[in-house]
């Protein structure tokens, strides 16, 4: 997954402001977390920066398929194990007699699912990560192996 | 709720969604279940010597070539339902023929001793509700046997373990690699030479009897200490194990008897090995391996890599395996010298060289049954969707009788 510093590397790195950002290394954190978009940063748009915003583009784009919370699930990793469908701290309040003790889940409320063999998210804003209160919450990737969860 | 096939789990929490005769969907199976659930690519027809029959004209066929064969063996059972494979040793009794399984390169001389009760054991429900220390022994569960971590080992909340793998488990793996299993371990991941589980048994021992173990002393007492003060344990034994300690086995049961709290499991991959291990036991108190003339023998020479080596079989029939891509090299020449009846509901390896090819149903989702769970508890399968294939059950008694 690309980095903040991969990303401010790449734009002009001026500090020019025009982007309502007091420098160009907020502007790109901005970027990652998908609250600014590319065509917010003018000078980026000029013909000398050209090659330079493709390659941003190119880096944003697996960003692009991403939860409200940041969570992108990589189907063609995943191995449907289930590990985060029963690590999940929300899952097991919600269902304590189905994920909650490893069995599959009883209920709609769950955040992870897993269909044909992959997981799937749900219930997105149930997710700990999600809302005012959010925590930094890391249930869901620590048990996976093959690294088919990940926040962006 | 479906009975998974598509390994040593059994889980029996699967939905499915079946739409015009197939499955459109699987939920809650993993990536093996839900690939075993979809069927295969490529189903076999019937053939013999490689020209399209009927399935009647086959079985007469193969009653011919198992007829006048004067050592035949039948070989494969683990993807066979507990039926089926009933049905398999009475007709390598009524045959004189030896018979083995999968087992016999795999974990069948722990399931041996299991079922000898040399070794102490326990459910897979025990371990999710009871266990705090888990260690994984040569084996990869969390490729194998996807679900095993999640359903019943680490992950889950089990009676007297509430607070799951955050605080009241501790999950140990000895490997040779990092494997994925190894990853989930991490501060707890013992990585030793190839063969080395011996000099690692050893240093262990020492390590539990006091004395300053030869061998990384400082981690080996720190492993002995999380063993004896664990309250309920289990060890996975998988195939890395017992592939590198070979037959001594004696060890390991030393091991096991200073560990008054640890459990052992041997790590079962095909869905229903353990059942054909159960049966065969009860039958002639031996899990594979065994020849039948008048009374039931064993040998490792009725194994399926050494009989095919000293070329003693002269026919073979396989049940829903396939040993041209399982076995060595120097094994599997012999194959393309004698006649094989294969019976399979996919197209194999093996089965583009048999000479006689019976198609049969996919045991599991098109044929009911019972099959031994990698722990010993029978669990029911279910039919999903119907299918004109007969199953392996009904083809082997419509053998035994056309015989």
């Amino acid at each position: 997954m690309v980095t903040v510093m991969e990303l401010y590397q790449l734009l002009p790195r001026t500090n020019c402001k025009l982007c309502g950002e007091a420098t160009c290394m907020a502007f790109a954190v901005g970027l990652l977390s998908r609250k600014k978009n590319i065509s917010e940063c003018t000078p980026l748009l000029e013909e000398n920066f050209k090659k330079q915003k493709e390659i941003l583009e190119s880096l944003l784009l697996p960003t692009k398929g991403a939860e409200e919370t940041g969570m992108i699930v990589h189907p063609e990793l995943c191995t449907g194990c289930g590990n985060c469908v029963v690590a999940c701290p929300v899952d097991v309040a919600n269902d304590p007699h189905g994920a909650g003790i490893g069995r599959a889940p009883t209920n709609d409320k769950v955040i992870f699912k897993v269909v044909e063999g992959k997981v799937v998210a749900s219930n997105i804003k149930e997710c700990r990560r999600f809302g005012k209160n959010r925590v930094l919450c890391y249930a869901c990737i620590d048990p996976c192996p093959v690294g088919a969860i990940e926040f962006v | 709720m479906v009975t998974c096939t598509g390994c040593g789990l059994l889980c029996d929490d699967i939905e499915v969604v079946v739409e015009n005769g197939k499955i459109k969907e699987t939920r809650n199976a993993c990536r093996r279940g839900a690939a075993r659930m979809r069927g295969c690519m490529n189903r076999l027809s019937p053939s013999v010597n490689q020209k399209p029959s009927d399935i009647k004209n086959c079985i007469r066929k193969a009653a011919d070539i198992l007829r006048n064969a004067r050592s035949p063996m039948l070989f494969g059972w683990s993807n066979s339902t507990c039926e089926a494979q009933l049905k398999g040793i009475q007709l390598a009794r009524k045959l004189n023929a030896a018979i083995d399984d999968t087992s016999s390169f795999c974990q069948g001389i722990l399931i041996e001793k299991v079922l000898q009760k040399k070794f102490r054991t326990c459910s897979l429900e025990d371990i999710r509700d009871k266990a705090d220390v888990l260690v994984y022994w040569g084996s990869d569960a969390q490729d194998s046997l996807p679900r095993h971590l999640s359903r019943f080992s680490y992950f889950p909340r089990g009676e007297s373990r509430q607070r799951g793998y955050e605080e009241d488990r501790i999950a140990i793996a000895i490997d040779v690699r990092e494997s994925n299993t190894a990853k989930i371990c991490k501060g707890h991941f013992y990585r030793i030479p190839l063969k080395g589980d011996w000099d690692f048994i050893l240093a262990l021992m020492d390590a539990l009897s006091g004395k300053v173990p030869s061998y990384d002393s400082k981690k080996m007492l720190e492993l002995a200490s999380i063993m004896k003060k664990a309250e309920f344990g289990a060890i996975f034994l998988g195939i890395g194990l017992t592939y590198s300690i070979k037959e001594d086995f004696d060890i390991l049961q030393k091991l096991a008897d200073m560990l008054p709290n640890i459990n052992i499991m041997p790590m079962v991959g095909p869905y229903n090995m353990r059942g054909f291990n159960e049966a065969l036991f009860k039958e002639t108190s031996f899990v594979n391996r065994v020849k039948f003339d008048g009374k039931a023998s064993h040998d490792s020479s009725y194994s399926i890599v050494e009989a095919l080596r000293n070329k003693s079989i002269d026919t073979l029939l396989i049940v829903g395996s396939d040993p041209l891509s399982s076995l060595p090299r120097s094994a599997i020449s012999h194959l393309a010298n004698i006649p094989i009846i294969c019976i399979d509901p996919c197209v194999t390896l093996t089965s583009r060289i048999a000479s006689v090819t019976i198609p049969c149903a996919y045991s599991g989702v098109e044929n009911g049954g019972s099959a031994v769970r990698m722990d010993g508890k029978v669990v029911e399968l279910t039919k999903i969707l119907t299918t004109n294939f007969p199953s392996d059950e009904e083809i082997l008694t419509r053998l035994t009788e056309a015989l």
